[in-house]
């Protein structure tokens, strides 16, 4: 894992220095909010619904075990004993004082930690494949790329005040775990005719108000010229995206305006110099970042544990079937801690469930963590014949739920019960969800299925690539809730089709209930998924069944 | 700009500077965390003067804005929209904010 040099620590502890004596002159009254605001959302500082909120970086969404106690401390000791994980490989905890909030950086600072470029038009934490560095299917380790792209983004005179916030995503494997098709800017690891690793350049991908998939502008780019490159795109984006309207201000809006074989053109023209003009990164960084990242040391020794632990405990083989992955090294899983206990709130562990996840990576996980932009942690690399204790660890602290990747595995961002952008609550329409469907008891029948609400058209919750997305609106002083379907946010990455008029939250549930029954009645085999389904048959015996003949029976 | 039309009766609230905690612009032009304490204008003109004087505390509290109430049997306000009904109690999914707070 990457340790902060002089530099670094320098950095972070002079940025907390400097916001502290902010705080102190906002406080004191020197400073108006409208001088105030820019400052902390420069450092992660947000003022929402009921509270402030702080959003912390975990960098490619990368923890060790020590970081995770100290989250769990800030939590305890600054907050309400929780934090919750973000869509973005994010942490935020959502209580925080003013007059803490210098505090509780240095504390991160003591970790390695920041809150620096969280919010503001920027380049914001650089997310990463979840699985990086232990999946089966990886071409390569991406976190190196992404902690260079961290090193180079961070404090980067030239854009720090770009049209609007800028997100990289990076995937080092072909199953696309990342979203990368989603973002700004998506890089994809792939290798030329000869073997050499390199990126795919995908551009002007993203969600929100006008949700695109992003267009590659590069099929292979060699992993040395990946910092003129981007510098080239960051250029043409800062010179020509528009900064007269907020909404049309993202690149994406950009790529498409200008259309993709001119903006390639632009992008190309502009690397050449920028590729004329660049020093490189620093003598050996990037092969000194491939070591820190390398691979620990595997125990390869066999043994029976986990087979004979599947084989006699029905309930320790459903969590295996969903929440271990298959890892590089056969000896090894790859196992996720759902945060979605049925009814909870998607995203959120408590302080002692922190520190529990800590003591297993460090006993077991050989100390690494991450969090996925599922809002799910993960054991990147536990031995299978440890994964039997860790289940029974994870028994204890309520965070045993076996169900990666099946209908109540929700992403759910905030929504209106913390964040001031909401216009509708998520997480209640989450827990609704989960209860009904463990009421029915169809989940496992059901199958690979992703539901995702957003709060807002901001789409914080992925709606837009979800199998089922949801969309929370205000509809004339009502919550009212808009459904897409077939939405994919994977190497296929497809946005999703809104049925028709939205539901009130009383309907919503109901209506839910009813496409899956309709998929349950329509598919082939249990072998085809929703997503299948779906693109087999399209939209309309869906439309059909939530709306009823005469179109809008159950709609608000 | 048009003046929007005056619909409802209006309090000013916003947000504690501190803690970040929703508060009500009260008669005696102080801060309260409840709403039943908060100042109710029955015309624009007087809405327009009490967010004049709670916008003025800016070292105070952040974001004063109007926003709509009807009046209950006890003369006392209450939110019109729903966000500011969550406003005057916390989050749904756990006991935390004003529901906790005021007892």
């Amino acid at each position: 894992m990457y340790a902060y040099n002089e530099f670094d620590a320098r950095f972070v502890r002079g940025r907390v220095a400097e916001f502290r004596k902010q705080i102190e002159r906002r406080i004191d009254g020197s400073l108006t909010e409208d001088e105030f605001k820019p400052l902390r959302l420069k450092n992660g500082l947000y003022l929402q619904l009921h509270a402030y909120m702080l959003r912390v970086a975990i960098p490619y969404g990368t923890l060790n075990s020590r970081q995770m106690r100290q989250l769990a401390y800030i939590a305890e000791r600054w907050d309400k004993g929780y934090g919750h994980f973000t869509t973005r490989q994010n942490i935020q905890f959502n209580w925080p004082k003013l007059h803490d909030v210098a505090d509780i950086l240095d504390a991160l600072a003591d970790v390695e930690m920041h809150a620096i470029q969280t919010s503001g038009n920027c380049i914001r934490n650089v997310t990463a494949d979840h699985f990086a560095g232990a999946a089966a299917d990886e071409i390569e380790d991406p976190r190196p790329t992404a902690e260079l792209l961290r090193q180079w983004s961070t404090d980067h005179a030239e854009f720090q005040w770009l049209p609007r916030k800028f997100k990289i995503a990076i995937t080092g494997a072909p199953n696309d775990r990342a979203v990368t098709k989603a973002h700004d800017i998506g890089l994809r690891m792939v290798r030329d005719d000869d073997g050499a690793p390199g990126y795919e350049v995908i551009v002007g991908g993203g969600l929100g108000r006008t949700p695109m998939v992003g267009k590659t502008v590069r099929d292979f780019l060699p992993k040395h010229d990946l910092l003129p490159y981007l510098e080239a795109i960051l250029r043409v984006y800062n010179l020509h995206g528009r900064r007269d309207n907020k909404y049309k201000a993202r690149i994406k809006i950009l790529v498409h305006e200008t259309g993709l074989d001119e903006i390639k053109a632009m992008i190309e023209q502009a690397f050449v110099e920028q590729k004329a003009k660049f020093k490189g990164a620093p003598e050996g960084l990037m092969e000194k970042l491939e070591a820190v990242f390398a691979p620990p040391v595997f125990n390869n020794t066999q043994s029976l544990t986990f087979d004979n632990a599947r084989a006699h405990d029905p309930v320790f083989a459903s969590f295996v079937e969903t929440n271990v992955a298959e890892h590089k090294n056969p000896a090894y899983g790859i196992v996720t801690i759902s945060t979605k206990p049925v009814g909870g709130t998607p995203g959120d562990a408590t302080s002692e469930q922190m520190r529990a996840i800590a003591d297993l990576a460090e006993k077991y996980g050989h100390d690494e963590i991450r969090i996925s932009h599922e809002q799910n942690v993960i054991l990147p690399h536990v031995r299978k014949a440890d994964i039997p204790a860790v289940f029974a660890a994870l028994k204890k602290v309520g965070l045993a739920t076996a169900n990666i990747g099946l209908i109540s595995d929700i992403i759910a961002c905030p929504g209106m019960d913390y964040c001031a952008l909401a216009t509708a609550r998520s997480i209640p329409i989450a827990q609704q969800i989960s209860e009904r469907f463990d009421e029915l008891k169809l989940e496992r029948d059901i199958g690979p299925m992703k539901i995702k609400i957003s709060g807002c058209i901001n789409a914080c919750g992925h709606h837009h690539v979800g199998h089922i997305g949801i969309l929370g609106l205000d509809r004339a002083g009502v919550e009212n809730y808009q459904i897409t379907l077939g939405g994919d946010g994977s190497e296929t990455a497809t946005i999703g089709e809104r049925t028709g008029p939205g539901f009130g939250a009383d309907d919503l549930i109901p209506a839910i209930e009813t496409i899956i029954e309709t998929y349950l009645s329509l598919r082939e085999s249990a072998d085809e998924n929703f997503l299948m389904a779906y693109r087999r048959l399209g939209a309309a015996p869906f439309k059909a069944a939530i709306y009823g003949d005469e179109g809008h029976a159950r709609a608000a | 700009m048009a003046v929007p039309r005056f619909k409802h009766p209006q309090i000013v609230t916003a947000n504690d500077l501190y803690d970040g905690d929703v508060v009500y612009l009260t008669k005696e032009g102080g801060w309260s965390i409840q709403i039943g304490d908060a100042a109710i204008a029955e015309d624009a003109e007087r809405a327009a003067a009490l967010l004049s004087k709670g916008g003025a505390q800016v070292s105070r509290i952040v974001g004063a804005y109007l926003a709509d109430v009807s009046i209950n049997d006890d003369g006392k306000p209450e939110p019109v929209h729903f966000r500011e009904r969550f406003r005057t109690r916390g989050p749904s999914n756990y006991f935390h904010g004003k529901q906790a707070e005021i007892q």
